[in-house]
């Protein structure tokens, strides 16, 4: 019974918010990559263009709450997803036209554009703050609970609980589907396979009589998708508020990093390792180590590696490992 | 334009828009401005020593500068005696063992092989660890017990403050050392992103370690390099001279306290401007732009380009260092919170490129007409915002919302600057000779 | 004489604004004919072979396919024109696999193209049995010949071949110049620049002997091969 009770713990507090957290990370990183991959640079305004997605969503939530729309038991903001999506598409595209697409025909070397996109980045972020503010927002709405803490004790009739958000459950379902989706248009389609050749091989690609700008176009097509659902995703499961979404950056490129910039399987993986580092280093054990271990040996203190507002550190120190030992980052495999 | 009349000039029109500010908001408006214009100077300096000479992109800026407002802490508050009794040598020593395994980690990583290698890294890590976190973790407690509404830390050294200006130099370069170590020589990016890291975690230790920094409670009333306004006010010669000029006492002593503070900083960016100028002139200063321009040629020719740049990387964030312990002392505190990177890592960028990246004398009238904008970028919003809403009616809530959000007005011109400047003009006002 | 099929005439030109590297130089390549490009390093063969595919300036001369002056058109737009180019490197892609490498070659076909693949894998047997393997992954020859391949697949009517054989060992050198022959034989002309002379002066036949940027030695790979002075300039006697 204790180590079901051990078992319980771990899963409510490290297992379930690590995947949910790995899963909205992977997505982002999946971003970062897909533009290194194409554009070749590091897209230093990736957490404000998830900002920008999430913002619009959440005006169009508001616009269909106001009409009386709902999702039943699902978050409204998953109706509104398209739109924000939609919008983000516009912006990523418009941006590409009057900023990116001057520098690309100068050929500018990949720092120039990293400073680029870093006024890209300013902008965005005033633009956020400008419509929708600076305070807190919570926009998940329906059902917040797949399974309570207090029904699953009543059901199984253990110690501990185990809570599943519905928020958590629909971050692991959404980013499954949108990945899924996304290798299945790099691998099996035209356009996805031109985008990897591109990638791969530009003067080659050019050769074959892919078009660049085509590509171009279409990675900041899935770059929208990809921002505005991972910024939604967490935005559900925690909440929206500009800055912390710039604050994400940091965990995102180390996910990148770790898993070889460029590469979305690694980006995936990259993900979860950043995610799960940082929930285990960061989660005071005592809990599950008080059903593991006998009385004399129980800890006293709360056996936390480090404090929570040290979860960015964990990210920072992976990341510097990595740098140093494994540069190309820790998955093989193809890039893009 | 040739240089010898366009760098006076520019320099010319900076002094003009201070005196204007002074004119129409006030003298004490215009040294404000004057007195952080030459911080953010020695900032973009720095930046430009980095960007400017060797092409490196560091956007961990606000680490460095917080770093250095610790310094300054750490240098000029008094020492709590009953913390140090309390746990101070705990705390340190719980930091050595911590520093040890470290060290000895490094040490067992560099001259063991296979498995032997791994077993004893595990050993020393994981056991070094938990041995650091039981002694340091007590002695912190002990140490956050004492009196924490006004101390709860170790305090510094109860130095000049001055002395903390060299000393966050230091601190900053040890930390750009680290960083420079892991990820210079490889991609550029990778040291953005790395720098980006460091900079939020310093903020993040800043926050949280009490016993360092008082953390979110603020380090407040660090002692000043220049009198107190009430002192001044209280010195009967001062009032005479004051009033020999015509002016009140109140207003006489603010500003001596400014102009005070004003001609220390410019002392400090003077130095440094000539260092800069004469190590940009120096043999040295031209490795760094050959290897610059064209990084595998001067690896070719058998310079070791990753030393350079760690040197020069360090020097960087050690003048941002400088700066930001002068900051602090003119705050007069030191307030975690108030760290943003879009304030103190994007905006010295916008800073370098605006005034003229590779060109110490750009960097630095970058620094004063940026720091100008984004003082008066608010008001003149908020002024644009009432004419903007001025036929609306008052109370709407486009009204109210517009004129609210002239405050984030900064972000997006600062933006539209920067990416101006990059497309037409990306050598700067004052480009690189 | 009727036209030859592709002929770049008396071109002269360099890189953007650099010097001339072309002095009047001629290429030419008739229907169903190998010629080949060799010289001393340094004689301007690549760069002959890219004026001719428009990824250099001309300042004088004329690049002439099928009669039609095609000077002012892209690279790319000379692909879609019937122009093959194999690269001398990063001619694949390596990370993608041998059959999306040749789905790429056939980028700018809309129509079916699994017949032009079917041929291809019966022209070099081994990229059908490695179809799904990265192309990274294959040997120095095996990569040329999907370098080829991909070249093969938009049913070019002239292939052009950079130093197909650099880097390789000697008996894949003699496979991939069979492959080449076999090519040949489909009835596509093929101009190739050589490091390997003697041996490509033997399949050749046109061959055109290069030094400093102009035309030394032009003439059948027989009659070069035979000439005294082309041995014992750099045939090696």
């Amino acid at each position: 019974m204790d180590f079901l009770n051990a078992l319980v713990a771990l899963a409510n507090f490290v297992i379930v918010p690590g995947l949910a957290y790995g899963a909205q990370l992977a997505i982002g990183a999946l971003g970062v990559t897909l533009i290194y991959g194409i554009l070749r640079f590091s897209n230093f305004a990736h957490g404000d263009t998830m900002a920008f997605g999430t913002m619009a969503t959440i005006l169009a939530t508001w616009g269909m709450q106001s009409y009386g729309i709902s999702f039943g038991p699902l978050p409204t903001a998953l109706l509104a997803l398209p739109f924000g999506i939609a919008a983000t598409a516009l912006m990523l595209l418009g941006t590409d036209r009057v900023v990116y697409r001057f520098y690309r025909a100068q050929k500018a070397k990949p720092v120039i554009l990293v400073i680029v996109s870093m006024g890209v980045m300013f902008i965005m972020n005033g633009v956020v703050r400008f419509i929708i503010g600076v305070r807190d927002i919570r926009f998940a709405d329906g059902e917040r609970f797949i399974i309570s803490a207090r029904d699953f004790k009543e059901m199984t009739g253990l110690r501990e609980g185990l809570a599943i958000k519905t928020t958590q459950a629909i971050t692991v379902v959404v980013a499954f589907v949108v990945v899924a989706a996304l290798f299945y248009f790099l691998n099996r389609t035209r356009t996805g396979k031109s985008m990897r050749a591109f990638s791969d091989n530009e003067d080659l690609a050019l050769l074959s009589g892919i078009n660049p700008e085509h590509v171009v176009r279409v990675t900041w097509l899935i770059v929208a998708a990809l921002a505005t659902v991972a910024g939604v995703l967490y935005g559900l499961d925690k909440s929206f508020k500009a800055f912390t979404y710039f604050q994400l950056l940091l965990p995102i490129f180390a996910s990148a990093v770790v898993g070889g910039l460029g590469n979305p399987l690694g980006a995936i993986g990259g993900g979860f390792v950043i995610a799960f580092s940082e929930v285990t280093i960061t989660y005071a054990w005592k809990k599950v180590a008080v059903y593991l271990l006998p009385e004399q040996l129980e800890p006293t203190g709360l056996v936390q590696l480090l404090s929570t507002d040290y979860k960015f550190a964990v990210s920072f120190a992976i990341l510097v490992v990595v740098l140093l030992f494994k540069p190309t980052g820790l998955f093989k495999g193809q890039s893009l | 334009m040739s240089d010898a009349v366009k760098t006076p000039l520019y320099f010319a029109c900076v002094v003009l828009l201070i005196v204007g500010t002074g004119i129409v908001q006030g003298w004490n408006s215009a040294l404000l401005i004057l007195n952080m214009g030459l911080i953010s100077a020695i900032m973009s300096l720095g930046v430009n020593l980095q960007w400017g000479f060797a092409g490196l992109f560091n956007i961990g800026i606000m680490g460095f500068v917080a770093l250095g407002g610790l310094a300054a802490v750490l240098t000029a508050m008094p020492p709590v005696t009953e913390a140090w009794a309390a746990g101070g040598l705990r705390v340190l020593s719980g930091l050595a063992i911590g520093a040890a395994t470290v060290i000895g980690a490094i040490f067992a990583y560099r001259h063991l092989a296979g498995r032997t290698r791994t077993g004893i890294l595990l050993v020393l890590l994981i056991g070094g660890f938990f041995l650091f976190r039981a002694v340091f973790d007590a002695g912190v407690a002990a140490v956050e017990a004492v009196n924490p509404a006004s101390t709860g830390y170790l305090g510094g050294l109860g130095l000049p403050v001055i002395i903390g200006w060299p000393l966050g130099g230091v601190i900053a370069a040890g930390a750009a050392w680290i960083i420079g170590k892991a990820a210079l020589g490889l991609r550029s990016d990778y040291l953005a992103i790395a720098t980006l890291g460091i900079a939020e975690i310093v903020i993040n230790i800043m926050k949280n370690e009490d016993w360092l920094s008082r953390g979110v409670k603020n380090v407040i009333g660090l002692p000043r390099p220049v009198p107190l306004e009430v002192d001044l006010q209280a010195d009967p010669g001062f009032v005479a001279q004051a009033a020999d000029l015509g002016l009140d006492p109140v207003l006489a002593s603010t500003l001596y306290v400014k102009l005070a503070y004003g001609a220390l900083f410019a002392i400090v960016l003077v130095i440094l401007l000539w260092l800069a100028q004469k190590a940009l002139n120096s043999p040295w200063g031209r490795m760094m732009r050959a290897i610059r321009d064209n990084e595998v040629a001067a690896e070719a020719m058998g310079k070791d380009v990753t030393a350079r740049h760690l040197q020069v990387f360090i020097l960087g964030s050690a003048i941002c260092g400088i700066a930001g312990a002068m900051m602090t002392t003119l705050d007069g505190q030191l307030t975690p919170t108030s760290y943003q990177p879009l304030r103190f890592t994007f905006l010295v960028w916008v800073m370098v490129i605006v005034g003229g990246s590779g060109n110490n004398f750009g960097a630095v009238l970058g620094g004063f007409v940026i720091w100008w904008l984004w003082v008066q970028v608010e008001p003149i919003g908020l002024a644009l915002m009432n004419l903007i809403t001025m036929g609306m009616a008052d109370g709407s809530f486009l009204k109210q919302h517009l004129i609210e959000a002239a405050a984030h007005m900064r972000l997006l011109t600062m933006g539209t600057i920067l990416l101006l400047v990059l497309r037409f003009s990306p050598r700067g006002l004052l480009p690189q000779r | 004489m009727a036209e030859p099929f592709l002929i770049g005439d008396k071109m002269t030109g360099g890189y953007g604004a650099g010097p001339d590297i072309l002095h009047d130089c001629t290429i030419a390549v008739e229907r169903g004919e190998i010629a080949v490009i060799v010289g001393p390093n340094g004689a301007g063969k690549s760069t002959a072979m890219k004026a001719l595919f428009g990824m250099l300036h001309l300042n004088g001369g004329a690049v002439r396919l099928d009669g039609e002056t095609i000077d002012a058109l892209s690279p790319q737009e000379r692909v879609v024109k019937g122009m093959g180019f194999v690269p001398q490197t990063a001619n694949i892609f390596t990370s993608m696999t041998v059959e999306e490498n040749l789905e790429m070659g056939a980028f700018i076909r809309s129509d079916d193209f699994s017949d032009t693949m079917t041929q291809i894998y019966d022209l070099f047997p081994i990229l059908k049995e490695k179809r799904n393997q990265a192309a990274g992954e294959l040997s120095g020859g095996q990569r040329q010949q999907v370098a080829v391949g991909r070249a093969l697949m938009t049913q070019p009517k002239v292939l052009m071949l950079d130093e197909p054989t650099a880097g390789v060992s000697p008996i894949v050198m003699d496979e991939l110049f069979d492959r080449i022959i076999e090519v040949a034989r489909t009835g596509i002309p093929i101009l190739m620049v050589e490091q390997n002379a003697r041996q490509a002066l033997e399949i050749a036949d046109k061959g055109f002997v290069l030094v400093q940027g102009r035309n030394a030695h032009t003439g059948t790979g027989k009659e070069l091969l035979a000439d005294a002075d082309v041995r014992r300039s750099f045939l090696g006697g």
